[in-house]
């Protein structure tokens, strides 16, 4: 099973929830995973581009009541 | 019994609080039912946002600098004497000399540190002004430098996210004022798909930097410089040839917070309102240490220390907390070499820089001395 970290990035405006994601998934092996909580819209679309040019994979986006929860698996 | 308050860290956050504790409970150190210890790495204190001038000539390298002890409170036991294990368990910090400090509150304010050398290259192929060596370095770089291409790099995380976007309009404007603007071509790159982690600050950037003929690359994090070839490559598979490399190194978190089994990376779990760390109740983190999703910088450390300031003191006097950190930053951004404009949010308040004058540039100047009465808890 891969382990799971977790960033609540609920309302940080500034890195925010993408520059947090990056930040992050330098510190977790390969094949590990960072779920990151945002109440930004627009994460939904910038996390999985971003995902998908630097080739991880986004495992899970599921949209809660005020946030969105993302699971991305660093491939590389 | 005496109430023991450890600092761990002298620079901003750690200077602000010690001072501001001294004046907060100036009859208990007196009584000596409190006292105040420090624990640092150097008996100076370095302004860091005048890092941004020197390779520009514009601050006088001693103008950075004051002795530790002056900036501190009388009432402080300083020691330059880094912490080297903090255990949190059994309330103890050991030092480098092998001393160990109990302590009843502990103090976690330990900073940020480059990390070029995390990336292969980077290190031998680029400059980066975050230092006084590398800012020097850069100074007698942009001295021989007589065009080419120059790519600003910026890495994440980072701390200070305005300082990327100041040095390239002030590499712009210090190659104009050269006369050598024609023959270069600036690229900045970014982590993520726009110019700026604040979106109004990115919106405000994007015309700026069109308008100035800078390029930029986003979504741009570096996997690796090859300083033979001068070329700089990204994660995504964009390879860019330079002349001149300023990069703004990926940061970590202290040695000793990794060591202690603190934190990942060195950012300490801390709880965004109480600035506490994990579970605890008498471990406070503030400034760039800590693993909150906020801006690194000098005036969020500042903010936070004002919040522990209360909450210790309040501790200490009455047995409670005294109020919650509310998530404020606050930050100049330099548009150029004569004008800038400010920016400020918190947890629930976003961000709405106004339009860039000459009257916020001098107001910044005037910090770059403020800074010293910030330091010692007069402003
Ligand atoms: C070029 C530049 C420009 C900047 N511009 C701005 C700006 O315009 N506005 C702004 O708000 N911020 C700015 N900043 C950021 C600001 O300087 C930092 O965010 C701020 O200093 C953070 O305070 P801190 O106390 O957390 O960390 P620091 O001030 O870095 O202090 C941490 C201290 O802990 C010490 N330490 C580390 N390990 C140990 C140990 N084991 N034992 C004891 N001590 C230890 C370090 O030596 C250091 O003295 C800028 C930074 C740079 C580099």
């Amino acid at each position: 099973m891969p382990e799971r970290k977790t960033v609540d990035a609920r309302g940080a405006f500034c890195p925010g929830p993408l520059m947090e994601l990056i930040a992050a998934i330098k510190l977790v092996e390969v094949g590990d995973e960072v779920e990151i909580l945002s109440s930004d819209k627009g994460s939904a679309k910038d996390i999985p581009d971003w995902v998908a040019k630097v080739k991880h994979e986004v495992v899970a986006v599921e949209e809660r009541d005020d946030h969105w929860s993302i699971v991305v698996k660093r491939m590389k | 019994m005496t109430k023991q308050i450890l600092i761990v860290g002298g620079g901003l956050a750690g200077t602000i609080i010690a001072n501001g504790l001294c004046r907060q409970l100036r009859s208990e150190l007196r009584c000596s039912e409190v006292s105040i210890t420090m624990l640092g790495t150097t008996d100076k204190h370095m302004y860091q946002p005048g890092l941004l001038y020197v390779p520009f000539g514009r601050i006088r390298e001693h103008e950075l600098f004051r002795d530790q002890r002056s900036v501190l409170h009388s009432c402080v036991n300083f020691f330059v004497d880094p912490a080297t294990q903090i255990d949190i368990e059994n309330r103890r910090v050991h030092t480098q000399s092998g001393m160990t400090h109990s302590y009843d509150y502990l103090v976690i304010a330990t900073g940020s540190r480059l990390r070029h050398d995390a990336i292969p290259g980077m290190t031998e192929g680029a400059h980066w002004f975050y230092d006084l060596e590398g800012a020097r370095k850069m100074r007698d770089a942009l001295d021989a430098f007589e065009g080419g291409k120059v790519v600003v790099n910026v890495n994440a995380p980072h701390k200070c996210p305005v300082a990327p976007l100041e040095i390239t309009f002030m590499l712009r404007e210090h190659f104009k004022a050269k006369g050598i603007l024609d023959k270069c071509e600036i690229t900045y790159t970014y982590p993520i798909g726009r110019l700026h982690a604040l979106e109004p600050v990115a919106h405000w950037a994007k015309p700026a930097f069109d308008s100035q003929a800078i390029k930029y690359e986003t979504f741009f994090n570096t996997k690796s410089v090859d300083p033979a070839a001068r070329t700089i490559t990204s994660e995504e598979e964009v390879t860019l040839d330079y002349d001149l490399l300023v990069t703004i190194p990926p940061h970590s978190g202290a040695q000793v917070i990794m060591d202690s089994g603190l934190g990942d990376g060195g950012w300490v779990p801390t709880q965004k309102d109480t600035l506490l760390c994990g579970e605890t109740n008498n471990v406070f983190v503030c400034g760039d240490t800590t693993d909150i999703p906020i801006s690194k910088a000098g005036s969020t450390a500042h903010f936070e220390a004002d919040t522990i300031i209360d909450n210790l003191t309040s501790l200490i006097l009455e047995g409670r907390m005294a109020r919650k950190y509310d998530g404020k930053v606050f930050c100049f951004v330099e548009t150029g070499l004569d004008s800038g404009t400010y920016v400020w949010f918190n947890y629930t308040t976003p961000p709405n820089p106004g339009p860039p004058s000459q009257m916020i540039h001098w107001f910044k100047l005037a910090y770059n001395r403020l800074y010293w009465l910030s330091a010692r808890g007069l402003l």
